[in-house]
């Protein structure tokens, strides 16, 4: 029993996302080395290698898999990623509320909110279409500017403020996709 | 054709090192075997050569239980003890049954799962799939001459927990070593991506007996990526025959009709509608028990008028699952057709419609799925050299989550999330004092309790009485390779430590299991104990086998003390394979598994490590 909790703690703690695919830990991520990192180690760790194998090795491949599947979902969202280069960092997103939003960014924020409710209200999928595109747009805009902020000027406060940004456009996104549903 | 394989003089493999696999497709309507041979998947036929086993079980009075043709030749005859789409029942309610009215049988209401009233007794939906992967194991291991160490049973990507766990459940009670749970559309993907060596985004549209799925898959060379699933587990083939029948009853101006006359109608429904693929009409008619005669001509036109409504149906999943992947319809650049109801040619029209191409029909739509898990079942059993097997990354169709105040959902594994996956999430109490917190685990998109599936139920108790909001309890979900979870919880702030792992269960623990074992044997002729020996020598071998080979590959890895225990426990369950007794030989597997738990963390680390050094395996 006490093996297998060290287990599990090695599985969930080791280091840094970054580190456990062997990436420096920036906001600007190769995508392809990435995936390529992914795929290389659950080619060895996945529990398809395993299923013939004993207990002890199925359950040191299970915590190992989804520790590598936890590490490789976060590191491929931006806000994620960004969080938790933000902690590593010792900048807490969520607590770094001193920072207010621009007024505006939340002007603009009601806009679209009203956007997509004049779009589901009338059943417009194009109108759906055309706000997923321009919050698309956005947050590419957002992803610059946390890049320059994180990985150039090292200025950790000021990309919290950034990073709660694209939590509301994710939101907002979510909310698309839902809103879709609805009309269908 | 693959040429025949001849081992190098004197190195002939011994019988045991190529472990026999197979892959099970378990369907509404017909089930199937399939294994690899000479490196060549084949469906296993049965003794009159037919490759089909019809999922049909009916039950006699003395307790005879009649698989397949012969109970389908009778289901008219006798409808209350010839179960049919029995895969609609599992992990379901009678509530959550569409047409229950219109289904010849006698249900009864249980907690989690319905049960059927047969001649032979109350029958839960998990025996009654479980008589059919028996019939299919007996199949196989008459066909490859030995037991078989282990198989993968196909379930629609859709499925919930719930119905997944009734699966695993079936085939451990069929006797049956589950490497796997593989979702069907994944198994098709396989079997099409390695015969046509594709590449690129693929959508999979699998219209089964009972259940509709939609699965977007990534294949490049031996990487097979699930990005999306969506579907409809009560959406079939089934559904067009309701309509047929409802269609002939209208028609025909009939009166309610007895369950003998239903089953009857039923069948000439889905006659009329297999006719249709390649008929312009198709005449119905036959003699129902009150002396009615029924004679209506159902052209193509009405049929497709009366089910269009259904094939719609289908497209919802299918705009939800590019929109999951993020994909528009021209990133996709082929779409493999599965299930036997892609036959109707309005399905085909719509497909083709909706996805501007046409649909690929190049593997036979009702053995893909059986091919791609016996494919998928060689792979698990390890029976492929490394380089040469390929990688499976699938996904959970569903989102899970648990219940927070005021009957809202907080959402911790999303759906679409690879497996296996883990999440956890905090929370805390509510009033001062309180030392129990109550979880309701919950599955599905919605927000409210009340629209999503309940999974299971669970107390915390032992908090150290705290203020209200003081105390941290985390959660945790953990959704393994099959997609089944496990949930645990642990208060932590204090260090006083709480916690409890609950698996659901669906109205069958793990004692009937045990019940339903000991009754099935009862019936048969196979003797539980020759059973119960034969499981745990299997068992012991694999693992004697998989010991060794990791002994052979990584024994530099080992401090000598770590290794002395694995050499004992090694030896100690030789000797106990050498006897025949079951239970020892159960012993000394466990021994052995906990003596190679060091060694197995240090050669899952040193994979990791020689992945990002950069050396490369075979085809990845």
């Amino acid at each position: 029993m006490s093996r297998t909790s060290a287990a599990a703690g090695k599985a969930s703690t080791s280091s840094s996302h970054f580190e456990l695919f062997g990436l420096a830990a920036r906001f600007q991520l190769d995508a392809v080395a990435l995936e390529r990192a992914y795929r290389e180690i659950q080619a060895r760790v996945h529990p398809d290698r395993f299923a013939h194998a004993g207990d002890a090795e199925r359950r040191a491949s299970l915590q190992w898999t989804t520790r590598v599947n936890e590490a490789y979902r976060a590191l491929k969202n931006p806000v994620q990623r960004a969080s938790h280069l933000l902690a590593l960092h010792g900048v807490d997103v969520a607590f770094e509320t001193n920072t207010a939003m621009a007024p505006a960014f939340l002007a603009q924020q009601m806009e679209l909110r009203e956007a997509l409710e004049n779009a589901t209200h009338s059943k417009d999928a194009g109108a759906l279409g055309a706000l997923q595109q321009s919050i698309a747009r956005d947050k590419q805009t957002l992803e610059n500017r946390l890049a320059q902020r994180i990985d150039s000027e090292k200025d950790y406060a000021a990309a919290a403020g950034l990073v709660r940004e694209m939590q509301f456009l994710e939101k907002l996104e979510a909310e698309i996709d839902g809103a879709y549903e609805l009309i269908e | 054709m693959a040429l025949l394989q001849i081992s190098e003089p004197g190195m002939s493999p011994a019988p045991h090192e190529r472990r026999l696999a197979v892959g099970i497709d378990l369907g509404t309507t017909n089930s199937l075997v399939a294994t690899v041979r000479n490196g060549v998947a084949t469906v296993l036929p049965d003794a009159q050569g037919r490759p089909l086993l019809p999922s049909i079980v009916r039950y006699h009075p003395d307790g005879k239980v009649e698989v397949g043709y012969a109970a389908q030749a009778r289901q008219a005859d006798d409808p209350k003890n010839t179960i049919v789409s029995v895969k609609r029942f599992m992990g379901r309610g009678v509530r959550d049954v569409d047409h229950a009215q219109n289904a010849p049988y006698d249900f009864v209401d249980a907690p989690g799962m319905l049960r059927l009233r047969t001649a032979t007794g109350v029958k839960s939906p998990v025996e009654v799939s479980a008589e059919i992967l028996k019939v299919l194991r007996e199949r196989a291991e008459l066909a490859l001459g030995d037991a078989l160490a282990g198989s993968v049973i196909t379930v629609p990507a859709y499925f919930d927990e719930a119905q997944r766990q009734a699966t695993k459940d079936a085939g451990r009670l069929a006797g049956l070593n589950v490497l796997r749970l593989l979702n069907e559309p994944t198994a098709a993907a396989i079997a099409y991506g390695l015969d046509n060596a594709s590449e690129g985004t693929f959508a999979v549209y699998d219209l089964g007996g009972g259940t509709f799925d939609l699965s977007i898959l990534k294949l490049s060379r031996g990487v097979f990526e699930v990005v999306a699933t969506s579907g409809d587990s009560m959406l079939g083939g089934d559904d067009f025959d309701q309509r047929v029948f409802c269609w002939i009853v209208e028609q025909a101006k009939l009166a309610p009709l007895s369950p003998r006359d239903m089953r009857l109608l039923l069948v000439r429904a889905r006659e009329a509608k297999e006719y249709l693929t390649l008929h312009g009409e198709a005449q119905i008619t036959t003699k129902l028990s009150t002396g009615e005669f029924v004679d209506v001509t159902l052209d193509t036109e009405t049929f497709c008028r009366i089910t269009q409504t259904l094939v719609q149906k289908t497209l919802g999943p299918v705009r939800k699952a590019l929109r999951d992947a993020g994909l528009a319809v021209n990133d996709v650049q082929g779409v493999v057709m599965v299930g036997g109801a892609t036959r109707m040619p309005q399905i085909q029209r719509a497909v083709a419609e909706f996805f501007r191409r046409d649909p690929l029909n190049n593997l036979d739509p009702d053995k893909v799925v059986a091919l791609g898990a016996a494919m998928q079942a060689n792979v698990l059993a390890g029976n492929k050299p490394q380089g040469e097997d390929w990688l499976l990354l699938d996904v959970i169709p569903l989102s899970l989550g648990v219940e927070t105040m005021g009957g809202l959902v907080e959402k911790i594994i999303p759906r679409n999330s690879t497996i296996p996956a883990a999440r956890g999430r905090e929370f805390t109490t509510f009033k001062d004092g309180q030392t129990g917190m109550s979880f309701h685990v919950v599955q599905g998109e919605r927000e409210l309790v009340s629209d999503c599936r309940s999974l299971a139920r669970f107390e915390l108790k032992g908090i150290p009485p705290m203020a209200a909001g003081a105390a941290r309890v985390r959660v945790t979900y953990q959704v393994d390779a099959d997609g089944l979870l496990s949930v645990g919880a642990k208060e932590a702030t204090t260090g006083a430590e709480a916690s409890v792992t609950v698996k659901p269960s669906y109205g069958l623990a793990d004692a009937d299991i045990e019940r339903m074992l000991r009754d099935s044997f009862s019936h048969a002729k196979e003797d539980v104990h020759a059973r119960a020996l034969t499981e745990a020598r299997v068992d012991g071998e694999r693992l004697v086998e998989a010991t060794r080979s990791a002994l052979a590959a990584d024994a530099a890895l080992l401090a000598p003390e770590h290794r002395q225990p694995i050499d004992r426990a090694l030896a100690a369950l030789e000797k106990a394979l050498a006897s025949s007794d079951h239970r020892a030989i159960k012993q000394a597997v466990d021994t052995l598994n906990r003596a190679t738990e060091p060694f197995a963390e240090r050669r899952m680390d040193e994979g990791i490590r020689r992945a990002l050094a950069g050396k490369k395996i075979g085809s990845l």
